[in-house]
């Protein structure tokens, strides 16, 4: 009977012991939110931004400015709206301290304009790289520690000009603010240059069957600039593959991603030899980026073949987070000022080369030309053609006559 | 002229798909009345496991089976053991299987990952095969338009010209009287569930090779198929096949000549034939 007695009241002790413990620590740690998408058409994309998270903060060893890091997940499904209601989810009910994501161009756009209602807390975008977001009315607390869409095609124009011949090409994209601001970026090269884009259509996001964007293709051609998201592109590939077409293919950034290039299907013989470019490129020859490969497959043996680009974009932002929190020694006071002017003034030597920020919060950073190639394990992978270095979101033009210019669309720029 | 032609093969061929996935649906929702929005899930169980079959035994037409029978038998057991005690409470049934496809898209989310698979086609049916006016088209896609009349042909003559079929109408008809005179219902309609389960997970292995299989299509087929069996009427299996031809030719039509409205041009169908007809083109008063 005593024992019993005392047993219980042991209990209560260790459970009010427990409590008051894990209410001193809440209040110490610094709470992050990461929105990736687990949900829709970019399910690949979010378990890669996931791991990116988890590889940098177990590096860490979930601590920074001496203070221990609380990590809460939330998963949106790539469309704007959706992204919202996790982003107000984590803010709001969660009190996250720091918001990291999210994946998509649309997302992007409305969590930024989330974050002008939110001024005291920090946004980092993870993978989301429509032009607008930074370019356009930025918020004072959103930074984007990746190179925009446009950016991401930086000597991508040229190359296929110059080294390939092209002429006239014909643009397939998702009809959404990723893909408009990423056929801008090649588009103000290659029309620089005397190149014509003369046919661009526009498919629905979430399309599956592209059969007939494919019969729209005009013969004369020289070459198909295609940009989808995530596993759709996978679809045009294949349906491309077997209507016979025969015009080469030039790849916007998703397209030859690890998350396509990794993925089974007999798509896979048709890409080899295609060029397109990225913020970073799995082939890149560099002692700093193997040993970050080495990592990831050593930490993720269900992963992918090498790091994805979206994997990256959430690293580097989770990195940055870490470092600025380091910098200011975990101090978020006076609603995170300290903490969001050492971001700015961050540099930072990643895999892939030197980010820094530009006055927009938008990155400044390296970017990749490759052409598709097989290892000899059999694997895809981009190998690197050319390194542009320092690219910065107005791709090297005075920024009053690039903004001038008005944000992507459908209609903006043409060249026909 | 051609893009036309193409667009227009291109929704014939889209439809047979669209019809495969449906006829399960229309089977299951239309004539039994069981409402299962786990539908797409069992097409994801169905394309996966055909995809383990595939890679296990590099046969196409196994995968097939083997997705059919998955499919069939995770259906059967959902049935037995959830949905029959509920026959007639639409809002639990509806609950219970929305709950499950949660709970499926997780687990095969944890199984297979996120990335994209197809399936290797036998050398025969892969590539293009000469035509007149448009040059090519994809010989997979020839095959689709015959399966679906296939999948037609036997589906009718089960349910008009069988005993088993009787059963079945007798079964949706009055369910009780059917019991009285001896016929074992539970089991009945878990077989025609089963059935309905085969067909869908039969369509994920065809339609993973013609397009190919990722988490979130699940939603993407439940949509489809309920859009095809609502417009077409609930149960009449005529009208799941001229529902899915008007879905899919609206958007091939649509993706080739106006794309940014492609989307909601079938939505704009389903809501001018309720308009129309509120059961549906072909369909009849419960």
């Amino acid at each position: 009977m005593l024992s019993r007695k005392l047993r219980c009241l042991a209990l209560v002790a260790g459970i009010t012991a427990g409590f008051s413990i894990s209410v001193s620590a809440q209040s110490t740690n610094i709470r992050i939110g990461g929105l990736a998408t687990l949900d829709g058409p970019f399910v690949a994309l979010g378990q890669e931004a996931f791991r990116a998270m988890e590889m940098a903060f177990e590096e860490a060893n979930y601590t920074a400015g001496g203070r221990k890091i609380d990590w809460i997940k939330e998963s949106s499904d790539g469309r704007p709206d959706v992204a919202l209601t996790k982003a107000r989810k984590l803010i709001e009910q969660d009190k996250v301290d720091i918001l990291i994501g999210p994946m998509s161009g649309g997302e992007g756009l409305a969590i930024k304009e989330y974050a002008k209602t939110a001024p005291t807390k920090t946004f980092v975008n993870g993978f989301s790289a429509a032009q607008e977001t930074t370019l356009v009315s930025p918020a004072a607390n959103f930074f984007r520690f990746g190179a925009d869409g446009a950016q991401w095609q930086a000597g991508l124009g040229n190359y296929v000009y110059d080294t390939k011949g092209y002429r006239n090409v014909a643009v397939v994209a998702g009809d959404y603010s990723f893909g408009y601001t990423q056929v801008l970026g090649f588009m103000s090269e290659f029309c620089a240059k005397g190149g014509k884009v003369i046919e661009k259509i526009w498919v629905p996001n979430g399309t599956k069957d592209f059969s007939s964007a494919i019969a729209r293709i005009p013969n004369k051609a020289d070459a198909v600039y295609i940009m989808m998201g995530g596993a759709d592109s996978i679809n045009f590939l294949t349906q491309y593959d077997q209507s016979g077409a025969k015009q080469p293919l030039i790849l916007g950034s998703n397209v030859s991603d690890q998350t396509v290039l990794s993925a089974k299907g007999p798509f896979q013989r048709r890409l080899v030899g295609l060029p397109s470019a990225h913020m970073v490129a799995d082939g890149i020859e560099d002692a700093v980026y193997k040993d970050y490969v080495a990592k990831y497959k050593k930490r993720f043996p269900d992963g992918l073949s090498s790091p994805s680009a979206p994997f990256y974009g959430y690293y580097v932002a989770t990195k940055a987070v870490l470092a600025g929190l380091n910098q200011v020694a975990g101090d978020l006071s006076g609603d995170q000022a300290k903490f969001r002017a050492a971001l700015s003034k961050l540099r930072l030597d990643m895999p892939a080369g030197q980010v820094s920020l530009d006055e927009n919060r938008q990155a400044i950073a390296n970017i990749y030309v490759t052409e598709v190639a097989r290892a000899p394990d059999g694997s895809l992978y981009n190998k690197v053609v050319k390194v542009i270095p320092n690219v910065n979101q107005t791709l090297g033009q005075p920024r009053e006559a690039f903004v001038a210019r008005g944000v992507p669309s459908r209609d903006n720029p043409s060249c026909p | 002229m051609k893009l036309l032609l193409l667009a227009s093969l291109n929704g014939i061929t889209l439809a047979a798909l669209y019809f495969i996935v449906a006829s399960g649906f229309t089977l299951i929702f239309g004539m039994m009345r069981v409402v299962n929005l786990a539908h797409g899930s069992l097409y994801l169980i169905g394309a996966y496991l055909g995809h383990d079959v595939a890679a296990l035994s590099g046969s196409f037409p196994l995968a097939l089976a083997g997705g059919a029978l998955g499919a069939a038998l995770v259906g059967m057991a959902i049935h037995y053991f959830l949905l029959d005690r509920y026959q007639g409470d639409d809002l639990r049934q509806a609950l219970v299987t929305i709950g499950l496809s949660i709970i499926a898209a997780d687990l095969l989310l944890a199984r297979y990952g996120g990335l994209s698979y197809q399936f290797e086609l036998p050398e025969m049916f892969y590539g293009s095969m000469p035509m007149p006016i448009v040059g090519g088209y994809p010989i997979f896609r020839i095959v689709l338009i015959g399966l679906a009349i296939a999948v037609y042909l036997a589906l009718w003559l089960l349910v008009q010209r069988t005993r088993f079929g009787i059963m079945i109408r007798a079964g949706v008809d009055d369910r009780h009287m059917l019991g009285a005179i001896g016929v074992n219902v539970p089991l009945i309609s878990t077989l025609v569930f089963g059935l309905g389960a085969a067909l869908v997970g039969f369509a994920g292995v065809v339609g993973s090779s013609a397009l190919s299989i990722a988490p979130g299509e699940d939603a993407r087929y439940l949509l489809s198929s309920l859009v095809v069996v609502i417009v077409g009427g609930m149960g009449s299996l005529p009208g799941a096949a001229i529902g899915a031809l008007l879905i899919g030719l609206a958007e091939q039509i649509g993706l080739a000549y106006f794309p940014t409205y492609s989307i909601i041009l079938s939505f704009v169908i389903m809501v001018a034939v309720l308009a129309w007809r509120p059961y549906g083109l072909l369909g009849r008063p419960a």
